[in-house]
């Protein structure tokens, strides 16, 4: 035991949902890590690269890549900069032949937090314990780039008390898509309200998803509509006790 | 964003039965696509999809060659191939044709090709009749609008909405059930098949080794249209060129169940050349029109070029959760949805319409139900950066270009990132009236902000 982990908590858990940070160190020291958080850490540029400005995306990353190059394992609450990280940093350094080969040599170290839980550290049942019906979101990018589908409903299957009600569709976008959501407000709001829609017919009184971005845009979106449902992130549903 | 994108997205959003007929229509198609396409039902989807891929990558990068043996093969049967470079030259073809062979009426097949290029409205310039002979189409060509969906072009119209047009288009009395309402359009049709000089149709794929023009439909007219008439002129895109009938093994098992959920179509026609002698059916003669019209632009792009591998079968306009709010005619061309996103900036220019590889969450959805793989969330994201360097090229859009490069300093300073958060968490989330922060609250809550960061909670740890 004592793996060491560094936690690369996004800069939107960083500022927004310190608690979701909080909950994946005590989840993971749980799971037996040694956790540590390299300070200089902030952003992986993803908002920049999907905005289309991939020079700025690429000095974020490169920051990104000197902060983390000497971890032995990066856990990331969410699915969304992860994938930023393991697919699109190799797009930005194409034409840099050094920083590409430390970008491959990083990218296999970083890890989805469910992902990291059950497949690296071996854990499916942290000892919490929730008495709760929730339903989970499938954020896009994890589902869909890195194949995140299983590894937290194992993990919610543990959680004693816990009910997981699936919604239909479950891996239909929430919306958010980061500038999308105030660049097509609008049409980013429509979405979220279909989503919303699938999420009330389940019953579940909380959502549950593995990013925070989508929690952000989904709980806004009840909270708006003057929904009592809430929302957690994975972390947190784990660190339950 | 450009006005005429974002009004006519606003006007969808709020037209409630819009909203319903788009949503249950695509989630139609979606579900029989996702039915057809499961384990069980086609254990070697993915490998499937692999081949596809692996054989339109092939022939995209030979594709000078499979042309020219397609070309050899059309004219080995007594056909003949014509090049057109764009929309004027297809319908200046036709129309020399028509002249020569004293044809005034054209029945059409359904052809996402023609719609490209506007050949209708260009023959009607001209004095011809072109009638459209699918009845999405039919119904289209009636009330003047172009395709709603690749596939299902009058998805967006109810049978009271048909039942309205037709009463007022065909003088008939009005008629709200469909199989009345097809019967109709068929009493209409029928005499223009057997009154047309020439047929006009697109094409599926072209089969280079065997000069073969394949068709797939449901409803009959095509081969309608290309047999009834003397003369059989398809119209094709250079990318639908495939190298070998056998590869159709794999296509037209990709085709219909990604399209319509069907195993195969109802129809599938292998067109090769005019009626021999002694055969009763079929032209007196056969053309494939290869059109270009911007497609070898965009050859030289190793990557984005793969948007060439697309068989036009919809999945991806079904899948969106984009399409299935703004539905087709919010975008700027005949092609909408995932592809037309990034068939567009391509074929017209990033500046078209430039918001339009941003008007995506990035889902992925489109890209997983791609039968052929078309990366199309790869594609968007060089596409956002393409207009960026184009906007910077012109001075466009400085006030934003800012935004990032403090964005990008700041994420490289973590002391000030640090000291930036403190001062908004003290301060509070900003009131203001426009920009990002408003556009959020004009349709959700802010999350309630933190006492402290998390880089503050875990140094007290």
């Amino acid at each position: 035991m004592g793996r060491r982990v560094s936690l690369f908590v996004t800069c939107m858990v960083d500022q927004l949902f310190p608690q979701v940070g909080m909950a994946m160190a005590d989840v993971l020291e749980r799971a037996g890590c040694q956790v540590d958080f390299p300070e200089d850490q902030t952003c992986c540029g993803q908002p920049a690269f999907n905005s289309g400005y991939r020079n700025e995306a690429r000095t974020v990353a490169r920051h990104f890549l000197n902060t983390f190059e000497a971890s032995e394992a990066v856990v990331v609450p969410s699915g969304s900069c992860t994938a930023m990280i393991v697919h699109h940093f190799a797009e930005l350094f194409h034409k840099e032949p050094e920083t590409l080969a430390r970008v491959h040599a990083l990218e296999k170290r970083v890890w989805e937090f469910s992902t990291f839980l059950t497949q690296v550290a071996g854990v499916e049942d942290v000892g919490a314990c929730l008495e709760r019906v929730v339903t989970f979101h499938d954020g896009c990018h994890g589902l869909r780039e890195l194949g995140v589908k299983d590894a937290p409903r194992r993990l919610l299957a543990h959680v004693r008390g816990l009910e997981l009600r699936e919604m239909t569709p479950a891996e239909e976008c929430c919306g958010f898509g980061g500038t999308f959501a105030v660049k097509f407000s609008e049409l980013s709001g429509a979405m979220a309200r279909t989503k919303i829609d699938a999420i009330q017919r389940t019953g579940a009184s909380t959502v549950v998803s593995a990013d925070p971005s989508c929690l952000m845009q989904i709980q806004g979106a009840l909270t708006r509509a003057g929904s009592d449902i809430g929302t957690l992130h994975l972390a947190e549903v784990l660190a339950s006790r | 964003m450009s006005t005429e994108f974002a009004q006519k997205s606003h006007e969808a959003l709020v037209d409630a039965k819009l909203q319903l007929a788009i949503y249950t229509a695509t989630g139609r198609l979606k579900e029989k696509r996702s039915d057809v396409v499961s384990d069980s039902a086609l254990p070697d989807y993915q490998e499937l999809r692999t081949q596809a891929n692996a054989i339109k990558k092939h022939t995209i990068d030979n594709l000078d060659h499979y042309l020219e043996e397609f070309e050899r093969n059309v004219e080995g049967h007594g056909g003949k191939v014509v090049y057109c470079k764009d929309g004027t030259e297809v319908s200046d073809f036709v129309l020399s044709l028509a002249k020569e062979r004293a044809a005034h009426l054209i029945v059409k097949s359904k052809s996402m090709t023609t719609e490209e290029v506007d050949l209708n409205e260009r023959l009607e310039h001209h004095g011809m009749e072109s009638v459209e002979t699918d009845l999405g189409e039919y119904i289209l060509q009636l009330a003047h609008q172009r395709p709603y969906h690749i596939v299902a072009p009058a998805l967006h119209m109810t049978r009271y909405q048909v039942a309205d047009l037709f009463e007022r288009e065909l003088h008939v009395p009005r008629e709200t059930a469909i199989e009345k309402q097809t019967a109709l359009a068929r009493a209409v049709l029928r005499q223009k098949f057997l009154a047309a000089d020439v047929g006009i149709s697109g094409a599926n794929f072209l089969v280079a080794d065997s000069g073969a023009v394949v068709i797939v439909e449901n409803e009959g007219n095509a081969r309608l249209t290309t047999s009834a008439p003397k003369i059989h002129i398809a119209v094709a895109g250079i990318e639908k060129v495939i190298p070998r009938a056998q590869d159709l093994a794999t296509f037209l098992k990709l085709l219909a169940r990604s399209a319509t959920g069907q195993l195969l179509s109802v129809y599938t026609s292998f067109l090769s050349g005019p009626r021999r002698a002694g055969e009763i059916d079929g032209p007196d003669e056969f053309y494939v029109v290869l059109l270009d019209n911007g497609r070898t632009r965009l050859l030289p792009d190793k990557n984005k070029r793969q948007s060439l591998y697309c068989i036009r079968c919809g999945a991806c306009l079904n899948t969106c959760p984009v399409y299935r709010k703004i539905g087709g005619h919010s975008f700027p061309w005949v092609y909408s949805g995932p592809i037309g996103a990034i068939l567009t900036p391509q074929f017209m220019g990033v500046q078209h319409e430039p918001a339009l590889p941003f008007a995506s969450s990035l889902c992925g959805a489109c890209g997983e139900v791609c039968p052929v793989k078309i990366d199309i969330p790869k594609i968007l994201l060089e596409l956002r950066s393409d207009v960026k360097k184009s906007d910077a090229r012109e001075g466009r859009n400085r006030l934003e270009k800012l935004g990032f490069r403090a964005f990008a300093w700041l994420m490289t300073h973590p002391r000030m990132f640090e000291m930036a958060g403190r001062i908004g968490r003290s301060m509070g989330w900003p009131t203001s009236t426009k920009g990002p922060l408003a556009a959020w609250l004009s349709e959700r809550d802010l999350p309630p902000l933190p006492a402290h960061s998390f880089r503050e909670l875990w140094s007290r740890r």
